[in-house]
């Protein structure tokens, strides 16, 4: 069997001085196999972005150990994050801003063009590659800011909320387009969403966290066939379901948060 | 667009009918030319200073005091700044000493500048270059702690090794507050240096002014205020085309 993409075991992080520490991630372990799509959900303060920013290594946990792409080639960037707004530089074109990271790694700007070209097109933003984010709709620079990160090629993908501030047929749409990149290279991904629904039409598998301090409390296979459309999967009956029983369990969750948040 | 148009005639008829006025008031004997010469009498005297060479010589002095203190201010400012936006610990180490040094009036250094950079060019220049420094600082500072934090985590999460950091994120980032320091910093260099040349200096636009009034030279003393006037207005635009062509993401 091949070793997992992502291997998480007992993490634990926790910020603050002593008084008001809050514990953000308690004893979180999970793991990810190559190519697989996971998604995690929970209630908002769970500890879901302190989860991805450690295995980015933009945060360190306190305890617990953490591997990612155990035994890759040095060559390919290890991860690539998306955030969930304002990610883009706001000084740079689209271009530029795709290209961020092959610049970064000391690629020419005739073949980071080059690179660039094909997702540009993938994305429908060729046309506008040299406007600024401001000159784009809030939809438009999430398609940008995803195409970043495919275009540096590595080892995993995480995102963090990407579609959270755009509207429903936006989401919808920018669902179908992830997926259709995604299915062009089946990297390992590792999504946080807060929509039950945006989990079971993107993940392989979804992890149900619970209130802060996070813990894994559930994990739920989705099997629907890929490649999936994310607006054809809501019309299966078996869709309903599983968002009815995903909610039963994150409906404590979402409350307890809830309390500790009015206390 | 016919009313753009006639709006625009509006505006540069309206300054020509007052400059009118103005010659019909002084040939009438309505306005003391002592005090205010007529324009025609100050074109005359421009003209004479002009074809003399002694306007290209002042305002070349001039210019060239404003643009080494300009850059000898701006330069240090900003990487002073950055580095203060950067690190808390200089911050807090030098915030106090700006705090300081910022409110003197920089003019009343002038003596002491003399004193060490002697009465040529250097302390004009080193007196522009102060006024421009601690503004710059003050607001490359501000311009980098307003960053956006997801900015470095990007950076960081694309692995931006440090000479990219600062010239593809930082330096950009803070560019519309550094220039905003800059359009201040360039009128307050140019007050300084006008005081800075009338009572230290032999040349310059300052110094044209103040020698034609010691002179009694009132028609030239105009011309030497209407020259540091149109300085001005061309610097500042001078400025903000740089900022157009620096800063193209701001822009419409
Ligand atoms: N840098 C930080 N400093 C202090 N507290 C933090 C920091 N980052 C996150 N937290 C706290 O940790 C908890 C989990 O945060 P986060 O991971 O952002 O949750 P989620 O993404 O699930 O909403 C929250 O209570 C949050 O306030
Ligand atoms: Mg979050």
């Amino acid at each position: 069997m091949t070793p997992p993409k992502i291997r998480m075991q007992g993490l634990t992080k926790a910020f603050g001085e002593r008084g008001k520490r809050v514990v953000a991630l308690d004893d979180f372990t999970l793991s990810v196999a190559d190519g697989e799509f996971v998604c995690l959900v929970g209630p908002s303060g769970c500890g879901k972005t302190t989860a991805l920013r450690i295995v980015a290594g933009l945060e360190t946990a306190d305890s617990g150990t953490l591997e990612v792409a155990p035994g890759a080639d040095r060559k390919q960037p290890q991860n690539a994050m998306v955030f969930q707004e304002h990610g883009l530089f706001p000084w740079m074109t689209v271009v530029d801003n795709v290209a961020y990271g092959l610049e970064m790694r000391g690629v020419r700007k005739r073949a980071r063009r080059e690179q660039v070209e094909p997702f540009l097109e993938m994305i429908g933003l060729a046309r506008f590659r040299h406007h600024y984010p401001r000159q784009l709709s809030g939809g438009m620079r999430q398609r940008v800011s995803l195409a970043r990160a495919f275009v540096a090629d590595p080892e995993i993908l995480l995102m963090d909320e990407p579609f959270a501030a755009l509207d429903a047929q936006n989401t919808l749409m920018l669902q179908d387009e992830l997926l259709r990149i995604w299915e062009g290279s089946r990297k390992t991904v590792l999504y946080v969403t807060h929509g039950i629904d945006e989990a079971l039409a993107l993940g392989d598998r979804i992890v149900v966290m619970t209130a802060q301090p996070g813990r894994v409390k559930a994990i739920v296979p989705v099997d629907f066939p890929r490649p999936r459309s994310a607006a054809e999967l809501r019309g299966d009956p078996k869709f309903g379901a599983l968002q009815l029983s995903i909610w039963r369990m994150l409906e404590d969750e979402v409350r307890a948060a809830r309390a500790q948040a009015e206390a | 667009m016919r009313q753009a148009n006639q709006e625009r005639a509006l505006a540069i008829l309206s300054p020509l009918a007052a400059l009118a006025l103005w010659q019909l008031a002084s040939n009438m004997g309505l306005i003391d030319q002592r005090y205010v010469p007529s324009p025609l009498s100050i074109a005359n005297a421009g003209w004479d200073l002009a074809t003399s060479g002694q306007l290209v010589f002042h305002i070349g002095a001039s210019l060239r005091r404003l643009a080494i203190g300009f850059v000898l201010g701006a330069v240090p400012g900003i990487l002073a700044g950055i580095v203060m936006g950067l690190n808390r610990w200089v911050r807090a180490a030098v915030d106090p000493l700006v705090a300081a040094l910022y409110p003197i009036p920089k003019l009343a250094l002038l003596p002491l500048l003399m004193l060490v950079f002697g009465i040529g060019d250097g302390s004009k220049v080193v007196v522009v270059a102060m006024s421009v420094l601690f503004l710059t600082i003050i607001n490359t500072t501000a311009g980098v702690v307003q960053l956006d934090r997801i900015y470095f985590d990007v950076a960081r999460n694309y692995h931006t090794p440090w000479h990219k950091l600062f010239l593809r994120v930082i330096l950009p980032g803070a560019l519309p507050t550094i220039f905003a320091g800059l359009r201040i910093s360039l009128g307050v260099s140019l007050v300084v240096l006008v005081g800075a040349e009338f009572v230290a200096s032999r040349s310059g636009i300052g110094y044209l002014i103040w020698s034609s009034w010691e002179t009694l030279m009132i028609e030239n003393m105009f011309v030497g205020i209407i020259v540091i006037t149109v300085l001005g207005v061309l610097s500042t635009f001078f400025l903000q085309e740089c900022e157009r062509l620096l800063i193209p993401w701001r822009r419409d």
